[in-house]
């Protein structure tokens, strides 16, 4: 028998008003209604028809998707994607404006853990509670109750208010009501991998289980690329609520990255800094720019050479310029530092430096610069920026080599291992 | 796949688009709703529940003073207390259960906006909370009762066994315009403030304080509109023994009082599905 998708979205629009939303006032809606009726121009409406149109703003503005039964399904996309409002109109918190979710099992929400928690209840009380609101019948939880309490960690406080709780033992509470939800579907925010970082493990196999061995399908909504990456086997990624890519999950995450990483031939770096708070501005870099060539997309052998502007407050002897790459923006992939140069005090004074591109992978990175000096062992600022420039580098299609996996292998090229012996 | 549900999620612009089934399957939630009203409401009080009898005696003895003694309201021969007692407690099921239904999306919009479930479960484990709640004042208003008919100025009789019809069509009533104002409080924020002027309102054109027999012609009429006042009236026929029976305009509120509960499911129904993006 042939499977059918275990969610089906078509075309799933959610439009929103933009200003003051909320409940109206009872005069307004008469005015506008007996304007209606009277064939008069709704005195409530702003002038021109543009405006109106403007009023509104497509959260989701027509979303396909199926998902095929056992499929652990990664959503990502910068704040204001669409990804909550995704997941509310799927969990049927609110209702599409256009278009349609066609749901085949029980769905398992958990936007947020210990929803309908009470904090004058007990927590034995409040699993009865939130389970029952998650859908749960009463027999099913006296039937998991121990393993609850179990995974919780909560046992000797179990018959005590929630109120009573420390903020870790409350949510480690709701998250076990949660996880040992019987669906086919769960829908899931990040949110849930909480409390300490052995319990957040914990979650995380948890959800890790559900997806892999319980076969059950999973929509994980996350920031985290980590464990994306862990939990999913496919990915999509949505923009001004639109997916713009469905598929792998490293794809996925460059396609993410992409959009956050800014390319220039040059630029000015912010007033304050953002990097280090640490550092001791006593000299402030202003901008760079991109030296000997018209593009940002390198190859190897390309060198990266470039000049950073910045004024000097102080001299130095042994200043060390400091970069730090990192693959499509979240991922850190290894630190530059310069030789020590010699500083002096002055305003719009500049560097040249050159970067070797050799041992990275192909892909979109962003920089960090800093400017500071190395004492005895650690390294101090000067001043710090985050972001600070962005570029790409391209497989070199004459030079054969061997096809990378940056998500399993790293996004460094380490030196050949050199063969001492073969016997 | 087995034979799972399917679900269909539409901006569904239907009339009546609720699911009853779904609404008794989650049937645990409504007992667990039930309890945890009941287990929160008394937590940490000494008194607790007497709380609950302690209200309508206050009220009945304040009355008593003014309605009674001070401005001199006929109760039918039944004594003065006895009549207010009964009276502020079929009315208190029926004013708290409308507040409380009324204020249903503001109280719940942080449950609502993370999680689904069936609304209308809220509603009805309200409802039966309130209920709960009236019986234990009912069984404290039975004592009393019994402590007059000791005394020899009331007697039980077989018309008692008819006031849990009252009783139930108050409670249905009560959560029908429940719903409607729950609806329009949602939508018309105004309704919020003008609720408990209207619930204030609404007591004084039901006989609590005065009985049917003291209207008269066009008064009588005017008062009959309000489905409250039968079942009022009623209620004191059965329980003290007071004043008619009125059939006609009895029927008549039932007829009513199923016409709001179905104005009042579509218009719930209507509000539960995206009241969240504006609340």
């Amino acid at each position: 028998m042939e499977q059918k998708p275990i969610i089906e979205i078509k075309n799933l629009k959610k439009r929103y008003r933009m200003g003051v939303i909320g409940g109206t006032t009872l005069r307004a809606d008469w005015q506008s209604f007996w304007a209606k009726v009277q064939g008069k121009e709704d005195p409530n409406s702003i002038i021109g028809e543009e405006r109106l149109k403007g009023q509104t703003f497509m959260a989701l503005n027509g979303i396909n998707l199926t998902v095929m039964p056992g499929e652990a399904v990664g959503v990502i996309g910068v704040n204001g994607a669409g990804k909550s409002t995704m997941l509310k109109l799927i969990s049927r918190i609110t209702a599409p404006s256009e278009g349609s979710i066609t749901l085949r099992g029980k769905i398992a929400c958990m936007l947020e853990v210990g929803t309908g928690f009470n904090p004058e209840l007990t927590g034995r009380e409040n699993v009865y509670m939130n389970g029952t609101i998650l859908g749960m019948k009463k027999e099913e939880i006296d039937a998991k109750m121990d393993q609850i309490i179990e995974f919780s960690e909560c046992r000797d406080f179990i018959d005590t208010p929630v109120k009573r709780y420390s903020s870790g033992m409350y949510v480690k509470l709701a998250f076990s009501v949660a996880a040992h939800l019987d669906s086919d579907i769960m829908i899931m925010d990040e949110v849930l991998a909480v409390g300490d970082i052995k319990f957040q493990k914990k979650c995380l196999t948890k959800m890790y289980e559900a997806a892999h061995t319980e076969g059950k399908t999973v929509l994980y909504v996350s920031h985290n690329m980590a464990t994306i990456r862990q939990l999913c086997s496919r990915c999509i990624v949505l923009k001004e609520g639109k997916i713009i890519y469905d598929g792998n999950v490293e794809e996925a995450i460059k396609v993410y990255s992409d959009e956050t990483i800014s390319m220039t031939m040059g630029g000015k770096f912010p007033e304050i800094s953002n990097g280090s708070p640490a550092a001791t501005h006593t000299a402030k870099m202003l901008g760079y720019e991109i030296l000997d060539r018209d593009n940002l997309v390198f190859t190897v052998p390309d060198k990266l050479k470039m000049r950073i502007h910045y004024n000097c407050f102080e001299d130095y002897d042994k200043e060390v310029i400091r970069c730090t790459l990192k693959y499509a923006g979240v991922n850190f992939t290894g630190t530059y530092f310069s030789e020590p140069f010699k500083i002096t005090k002055g305003d719009n004074c500049h560097v040249d430096i050159e970067i070797d591109l050799s041992t990275i992978t192909p892909g979109k990175y962003m920089g960090d610069l800093s400017m500071g000096f190395v004492d005895t062992e650690r390294y101090l600022y000067h001043d710090d920026v985050i972001n600070a420039f962005g570029f790409e580098v391209e497989e070199n299609k004459n030079q054969q080599t061997i096809k990378w996996f940056p998500g399993s292998w790293g996004y460094s090229v380490l030196e050949p291992i050199h063969i001492v012996q073969v016997k | 796949m087995e034979n799972k549900k399917e679900v269909v999620i539409t901006a569904s612009n239907k009339w009546l688009d609720f699911d009853l089934k779904e609404t008794l399957e989650y049937k645990d939630l409504i007992v667990n709703f039930v309890t945890r009203n009941f287990k929160i409401a008394y937590k940490q009080t000494i008194l607790g529940p007497v709380w609950l009898v302690l209200n309508p005696l206050v009220t009945s003895i304040i009355f008593t003073f003014i309605f009674g003694q001070f401005a001199g309201l006929s109760t039918d021969g039944v004594p003065q207390f006895l009549f207010y007692m009964a009276g502020n407690t079929l009315w208190n099921l029926c004013s708290t259960n409308t507040t409380n239904n009324s204020n249903i999306f503001g109280a719940n919009a942080a449950v609502y906006g993370k999680i689904y479930f069936p609304r209308l479960t809220v509603p009805i484990s309200q409802t039966i909370s309130s209920v709960i709640n009236f019986l234990i004042q009912f069984v404290a208003l039975i004592l009393i009762f019994g402590i007059y008919a000791l005394k020899g100025d009331v007697a039980f009789s077989a018309r008692m066994l008819l006031a849990p019809v009252f009783i139930l069509h108050t409670a249905i009533l009560s959560l029908a315009i429940g719903l409607v104002s729950s609806a329009l409080c949602a939508k018309y924020r105004d309704f919020v403030y003008v609720l408990p002027l209207a619930v204030q309102l609404w007591m004084y054109v039901t006989p609590v304080v005065y009985t049917m027999d003291t209207t008269n012609g066009l008064m009588y009429k005017l008062l009959t509109i309000n489905p409250m006042t039968p079942v009022m009236n009623n209620f004191k026929w059965a329980f003290l023994g007071s004043g008619h029976f009125m059939l006609e305009s009895w029927i008549f509120s039932i007829v009513l009082t199923l016409v709001i509960a179905f104005i009042g499911l579509v218009l719930f129904s209507k509000v539960e599905k995206t009241f969240i993006d504006t609340v």
